[in-house]
């Protein structure tokens, strides 16, 4: 039987309900296998608890504690009928209808055991890489057209290639697991049910660009996370030494920033400092941590890999639409139903995501915006709802879809109230380092508060501090803090009135 | 903008030292061409383009902070940083545009809704970058209102002494966190907090006093606001002019430039602040050059001639023209009844060379003997021999640049953090970029580990062990084949290398048989040995820990020895680098301070030479050398040595053995003492001359890097007359005839005279900023490093290697006296403190303490902080005991900044054979807890 150990099936009580299939099956004097896997993503009905039968694998959902005798007394061992039944797990539209490429094992496997991922196809890719030579990983990771999954969605390939082609030594893989964007989890699923798929990533990676040591940065929101990856670590260690060039993993823990996901402020926490952004360039994979050329990937970004190198690059590219290729985990979070990850090739379209997978708002409401891309991506209305899910058609509406993070609100949202948080929140999570973002985002804050205490004359210097972030901040954090601001203004301009 | 500011390209050259060619960019139409790696800002800054900026500085990297700097690049999105951009070829850039004015103009408006608007009765009013700023951004309104967050009720820091620090005026742009990083390596500042929290911060201390802070000064240098600024510059508002000067404290011989305002005749000194021309400390300074000036201006200065019949008698003002016919007076009144040898004189490694070569001159010509030494005698005269005897010369070998292509560096018997602080930073900064460190010391000094800087090796020895490790290093280097033979081959001579080979390869100088002898285990011996000789470019720097020994000697041709057989020598990056302690021991010993010796390292039984100096003098010179210090002081108490000129020295609280160094003075018949206090050896003069400071007159210093600089008078000399213009009248009282305008004159004579100096002249050093000798038609703008290709004053050319057989000092361990005192100094104090005890470097240190084991202090009940007695052969002491582990077991340690503590009560006369430098850092002890109270006159 498969329990879910993900962190989402954990705060819906997945660990009572473990227990209780454990003690009502030690009572019954039946053997029973509980296996934590990861989570399907499907999040309302977890805990979703699966059991393998001759048939496949059986779903019930969601499942509480107090269900489980009655489970076992309809025969849940076996696979049988109860409301809970869901059927084979396989067939439920909202996993049918998905592609999983990256996400495929979550769910399936056992996130501790490296013989499970080994004998559900993982490891193939590293093996594959080991007989190319580095050139030829980094070409094939060219070819597939993999981009960045973390939001900038930079040619992965490309920036493999500029650290190969880097002198320097040692050099440096590290995989962005500071997965902060709210409504944001896919990083976490994976490595809390899939680990090693991203330490195999990281290690081709490793031998793509010459490094001979990898950092996962972790943020310490993600303790499961974190106590899986460094159990994977550890058990991968003698794995990842089988090949010519010797690869390590570390894991490093954050400390609570959100600027810490933006790689030059998360080297120097990895290097001890305080987490401010450096300035570019250097790029990092040219000097990156402690100088050295350094590969920086998401962990979605770096779970595609082993993939493309396993199944050929067609396997990517092959999906998609115009310079977005393969598929990308979205992830479906605030007023929905049916929260949860979505894995779909690019091209979709919002409305699809939001209704067919998602069943519209959770309250019944309408829909009236969603955000796209994380707390620093832009609110759509509802008429931009048909744009395809490809990273320059977003661009084109002045949006993004980043790190495919998307949040749902109804008709009954304030949206000068959320152009106000996009200032609290920058203003929070600023590191301090530039002017525009240390200083702009407190008088956004400030500037929010007189026009919703009715000074309306004050929306042109908001747009002009809007204007001095974007064009003026140090990173990213500080420039993006408009689009929230600036897309609530122009598309909802009632709620500033 | 103030137009006395330093000019300021935004960000530091590109490295030096590649060979990609020039690229070539346009800024605003104007074509330019500068190095790969240059920033956009400097290029433009080459180009007459002056981009705002209050982050970027061009001695710090850039951070990219302040955002003002942005600029458009064709085909490029956005508006980029210009301090963070590298120039590439062909790109076109616009500095100025409607759009980037208005940008600018917004961020600096975000700046200022964060400031106090009260320019006009700010500190930095007419000298603030950020004002500066504001006016060029063309700023006129802030539009966020006053009335937003802000930091303005934060609470100032004035626990420093020298600068304060007002948070309300930070617009963290993270300059003093980096110069503090960067520029000193302390690391004590740091941004704490985030986003708009984000505040300057002395890093989790509660005030910059209480923080890892040294005072250096660098954050308040750089800091664009009055958010940390000097207290004299609060005090005396805006600087009206500056001179450019030298720095009177250590060997560094930092570049400052004197702000000044007021009346010419009476000015007031605004503040000293490094500069960037200075190519000793390249706009670095410390707490004692940057701060601790205010003893020229101490109501302690002495401005009136003073005699006295008898010591005991009180003094009595009187003309200069009395002193000085009363000096002259009574020294022909002694050679006459005594002997022409019966008077001489000490000179000082703190006056100019000018004043140094004059006196010399006046001994030589005037007192017609070479009765004349250099303090330099008690702390590198062993370097004058042993680098003499086998480089040919009697200097360091490097420019301090050098050691930023240093790969391994030695540091041996040197405390450069405490002594040589600003080169210290720039080693600091050398081994933070990967360079391996070694030190030798039988102390943990702060370089073994401090922050972001930690020796590979420490070799923690017993004091008066060197020549046996240094020794033991060149065994491991000889017996595991790591000699650079072909370097030994071209460059030195065979039999001498042959016979040292065979001397310390013997099995008694392995690190093994010698372990027991320094207490260093034989593996870490082996360690350093092997990083020395084959880690790339291996520079060896030494401090007075190797000289000021019985076997100092010994020591420094050891070090000679290893550079040689490793082929570090000849080029940038390697050498063996003396540290001078003071400001011009270098000049002293060039100027011909030594009674042997005539400018230039000429030996006085040379015919050839003294007949140069007698035609030009008109004097017939004498041909035997004449006495040493010591030698002086026990001629005096034999009674045929009875009339000394002392300028600028107080051997009564420097020289070891005091006791013995009193007695000596008070047997003298005339003992003239120029200074500019009244200081120990006070006690026992006969007639006391006014001294000049450093800001009183003009002249030249040579740093340890034999890098001569001119010291610029700022202001007359309080007493009328500068030193070297003392010296003159003295020799015309005696009958010879001195005739300088200027102390330019004097060069010119030394110029004609040396030929290692020929090149030398004002001209030339108003123009380069400083030269290093030898400079002469050979090398007319001088020679940075020295023995490329030859060691030219070795015959043949060729190096000489030397035996150095370990000879244990007479000084060691006792029943009586178990403990082994060694001694030097504190970052705050400098020497005998004259200067900086009358300056608020005192709330720095305000007494010596005793470093004292606590395994040595635990058996002898003593608590850290207690009064202890300390004694030795020579004499008895007490001071206050602090308990530490940076001292071994078995040995405690002292400085001897301060008159009341007395070190040198306790040292002995022991000393080198071959120079009589004194054995300051071994003196066998005993220390005892006092039970007494402290006497209320220690209070500091």
């Amino acid at each position: 039987m498969f329990v879910p150990g993900d962190a989402a099936a954990l705060a819906l009580g997945a660990d009572r309900v473990a227990g209780a299939i454990d003690r009502e099956a030690r009572w019954r004097g039946m053997e029973v296998r509980i296996v934590r896997n990861g989570s399907r993503g499907l999040f309302w009905l977890e805990p979703l608890v699966e059991v393998a039968t001759s048939s496949g694998r059986i779903a019930y959902g969601p499942v509480a504690a107090e269900d489980v005798p009655a489970l076992f007394d309809a025969g849940l061992p076996e696979g049988r009928e109860h409301p809970r039944r869901l059927g084979r797990i396989d067939e439920l539209p909202y996993l049918a209808r998905q592609r999983r490429i990256v996400m495929n094992r979550v769910g399936i496997v056992d996130p501790g055991s490296l013989g499970d991922y080994l004998a559900h196809g993982g490891g193939r890719g590293l093996e594959r890489a080991r007989r190319m030579a580095p050139a030829g990983i980094v070409e094939a990771v060219i070819d597939a057209g993999l981009r960045g999954r973390g939001g900038a969605a930079f040619p992965t390939g490309i920036k493999w290639q500029t650290a190969l082609a880097a002198a320097a030594t040692p050099k440096y893989v590290v995989a962005n697991a500071d997965e902060g964007d709210s409504g944001t989890y896919s990083d976490r699923m994976l490595m809390e049910g899939d680990p090693f798929c991203l330490i195999e990533g990281m290690a081709i990676a490793g031998l793509a660009v010459g490094a001979t040591r990898g950092y996962v940065y972790v943020r310490s929101e993600y303790p499961h996370a974190i106590a899986r990856l460094e159990a994977a670590a550890a058990a991968a260690a003698d794995w990842l030494r089988d090949q010519s060039v010797d690869f390590a993993i570390e894991v490093r823990k954050g400390a609570g920033s959100y600027v810490c996901g933006e790689e030059t402020a998360m080297l120097e926490s990895i290097e001890g400092r305080r987490g401010e952004v450096r300035a570019k360039p250097p790029l990092p994979a040219i000097a990156g941590l402690f100088g050295q050329p350094t590969v920086i990937n998401n962990v979605v970004t770096l779970a595609s890999v082993p993939a493309i190198l396993a199944e050929g690059a067609a396997g990517c590219r092959d999906h998609g639409v115009g310079r977005s290729r393969g598929t990308l985990p979205f992830q479906l979070a605030g007023n929905i139903r049916h929260g949860g990850l979505v894995e779909l090739p690019f091209g979709q379209t919002l409305r699809e995501l939001l209704y067919d997978f998602g069943g519209g708002s959770r309250t019944g409401r309408p829909l009236r915006a969603v955000q796209v891309g994380g707390p620093l991506g832009a609110y759509l209305p509802e008429a931009a709802f048909d744009t395809p899910l490809d990273h320059e058609a977003f661009a084109a509406i002045g949006a993004s879809l980043g790190h495919g993070g998307i949040v749902a609100f109804d008709d009954s949202v304030d949206m000068s109230r959320q152009a106000r948080y996009a200032f609290a929140f920058c203003a929070a999570e600023s590191c301090g380092k530039c002017t525009p973002c240390r200083i702009g985002a407190v008088r956004g804050v400030e500037l929010m508060d007189q026009l919703r205490a009715g000074d309306g004359s004050r929306i042109g210097l908001l747009r002009d501090l809007c204007d001095t972030m974007i064009h003026g901040s140090l990173c990213a954090m500080g420039a993006m803090t408009s689009n929230p601001v600036l897309s609530a203004l122009d598309h909802f301009p009632e709620d500033f009135a | 903008m103030n137009r006395l500011r330093q000019p300021d390209s935004g960000t530091p050259a590109a490295a030096a030292g590649g060979v990609s060619p020039p690229l070539t960019l346009r800024i605003d139409g104007v074509e330019v061409a500068v190095p790969p790696g240059t920033s956009v800002m400097r290029a433009a800054a080459q180009a007459g383009v002056a981009i705002p900026k209050l982050c970027a500085t061009d001695c710090l990297r850039p951070a990219g902070a302040c955002r003002l700097c942005l600029v458009e690049i064709e085909g490029r999105k956005g508006y980029p940083a210009s301090c963070t951009t590298p120039a590439e070829a062909g790109m076109v850039v616009r500095t100025r545009s409607p759009r980037l004015d208005e940008l600018r103009r917004n961020v600096m408006e975000l700046t200022l809704s964060d400031h106090p608007l009260d320019c006009l009765t700010c500190a930095a009013n007419g000298d603030c970058e950020l004002q500066d700023m504001a006016a060029a951004v063309g700023l006129r309104e802030v539009r966020y209102g006053l009335s937003g967050a802000n930091h303005l009720a934060e609470p100032r820091d004035d626990s420093n002494p020298y600068f304060g620090h007002d948070p309300a005026k930070c617009i963290v742009c993270y300059r003093c966190v980096r110069a503090c990083g960067e520029q000193q390596g302390s690391f004590a500042i740091t941004a704490a907090g985030r986003g708009f929290a984000a505040r300057i911060a002395a890093g989790a201390a509660p005030s910059f006093m209480a923080s890892e802070c040294v005072s250096c000064g660098a954050c308040v240098n750089v800091c664009p606001t009055a958010s940390l600024i000097e207290r004299t510059a609060v005090a005396a508002g805006p600087a009206v002019r500056v001179v450019e000067t030298t720095c009177a404290y250590c060997g560094v011989g930092c570049g400052f430039r004197v702000e000044l305002n007021g009346p010419p005749d009476t000015p007031t000194v605004v503040r000293m602040t490094p500069s960037k021309r200075g190519a000793a400390n390249l706009g670095h300074a410390c707490v004692k050059g940057r701060f601790a000036w205010g003893y020229a201006t101490h109501k302690d200065r002495v401005t009136r001639p003073m005699i006295r019949a008898r010591v005991t008698d009180p003094w009595r003002e009187v003309s200069w023209d009395e002193a000085l016919r009363h000096v002259a007076g009574e020294f022909r009144r002694i050679q006459r009844r005594h002997g022409r040898d019966a008077v001489g004189a000490i000179v000082s490694s703190r006056c100019t060379n000018e004043e140094v070569y004059l006196v010399q001159k006046l001994v030589r010509a005037a007192f017609g003997n070479n009765n004349v030494d250099t303090c330099a005698r008690v702390c590198h005269s062993p370097t004058g021999y042993g680098l003499g005897q086998t480089l040919g010369t009697s200097a360091g070998t490097q420019s301090f640049a050098s050691i930023d292509h240093a790969d391994v560096i030695m540091v041996v018997g040197a405390n450069p953090g405490a002594a040589h602080p600003v080169f210290a930073s720039r080693l600091k900064r050398r081994v933070r970029a990967g360079a391996r460190l070694i030190v030798i010391d039988p102390r943990a000094i702060d370089l073994v580990d401090s922050p972001r800087v930690r020796a590979d090796v420490h070799l923690q020895l017993r004091p008066g062990t060197n020549v046996a490790v240094l020794t033991a290093l060149a065994h491991v280097i000889v017996t595991e084949g790591l000699c650079d033979e072909a370097f030994v081959a071209a460059r030195c001579e065979r039999q001498s290398f042959v016979d040292w080979h065979n001397f310390v390869a013997r099995p008694e100088n392995s690190p093994e048989a010698l372990a027991g002898t320094s207490g260093v285990p034989a593996a870490q011996v082996r360690a350093a040995a092997r990083l020395y000789a084959s880690g790339g470019n291996a520079a060896i720097y030494y401090g007075l820990g190797v000289t000021e020994h019985a076997q100092g000697s010994t020591a420094v041709i050891a070090i000679a020895n290893l550079a040689m057989a490793t082929g570090n020598l000849g080029r940038e990056g390697v050498g063996v680098n003396p540290l001078r302690g003071q400001n011009n021991v270098q000049g002293s010993c060039d100027m011909g301070g030594f009674p042997h010796e005539l400018p230039g390292y000429r030996h006085v039984s040379d015919a050839a030479t003294r007949a140069s100096f007698e035609r030009a003098w008109g004097v017939e010179l004498a041909s035997t050398p004449g006495l040493r210090i010591p030698n002086m002081f026990d001629a005096a108490l034999d009674g045929s040595f009875r009339g000394l000129y002392c300028q600028g020295e107080d051997p009564a609280q420097s020289d070891p053995d005091i006791g013995h160094v009193k007695e000596a003075l008070a047997a003298m018949e005339c003992v003239v003492l120029q200074d500019l206090f009244l200081n120990e050896t006070a006690r026992f003069a006969h007639v006391f001359l006014p001294g000049s400071s450093f800001l009183e007159k003009d002249g030249t210093f040579t740093n340890a890097e034999r890098r001569i600089s001119r010291v610029r008078r700022v202001m007359p000399p309080l007493a009328g007359m500068a030193d070297w213009q003392v010296t003159m009248a003295l020799a015309g009282a005696l009958g010879q005839r001195m005739d300088y305008a200027h102390p330019s004159a004097i060069m010119d004579e030394i110029a004609r005279l040396t030929p290692t100096f020929a090149g030398v002249g004002y001209d030339k050093l108003e123009r380069l900023g400083s030269l290093q000798w030898p400079c002469n038609d050979a090398a007319p703008e001088g020679t940075p490093t020295m023995h490329v290709g030859g060691f030219p004053s070795r015959p043949d050319g060729k190096g000489r290697f030397m035996i150095t057989q370990y000879v244990p000092s007479d000084e060691r361990a006792t029943r009586q006296y178990p403990l082994l005192l060694t001694t030097g100094r504190v970052l705050a104090q400098y020497n005998v403190g004259a200067q900086t005890r009358r300056t608020a470097n005192l709330r720095f240190h305000a007494e010596d303490r005793l470093e004292i084991h606590p395994r040595d202090a635990g058996e002898r009940g003593i608590a850290d902080g207690d009064w202890v007695g300390l004694e030795s052969r020579a004499g008895a002491t007490e001071l206050r005991a602090e308990v530490t582990a940076r001292v071994q077991p078995g040995v405690v340690y002292t400085t001897f900044h301060f008159p009341e503590s007395g070190a040198n009560v306790v040292t002995t006369d022991s000393s080198d054979w071959a120079t009589n430098c004194p054995e300051y850092k071994v003196t066998a002890v005993q220390v005892r807890r006092q039970t007494r109270p402290a006497p209320t006159e220690r209070a500091p």
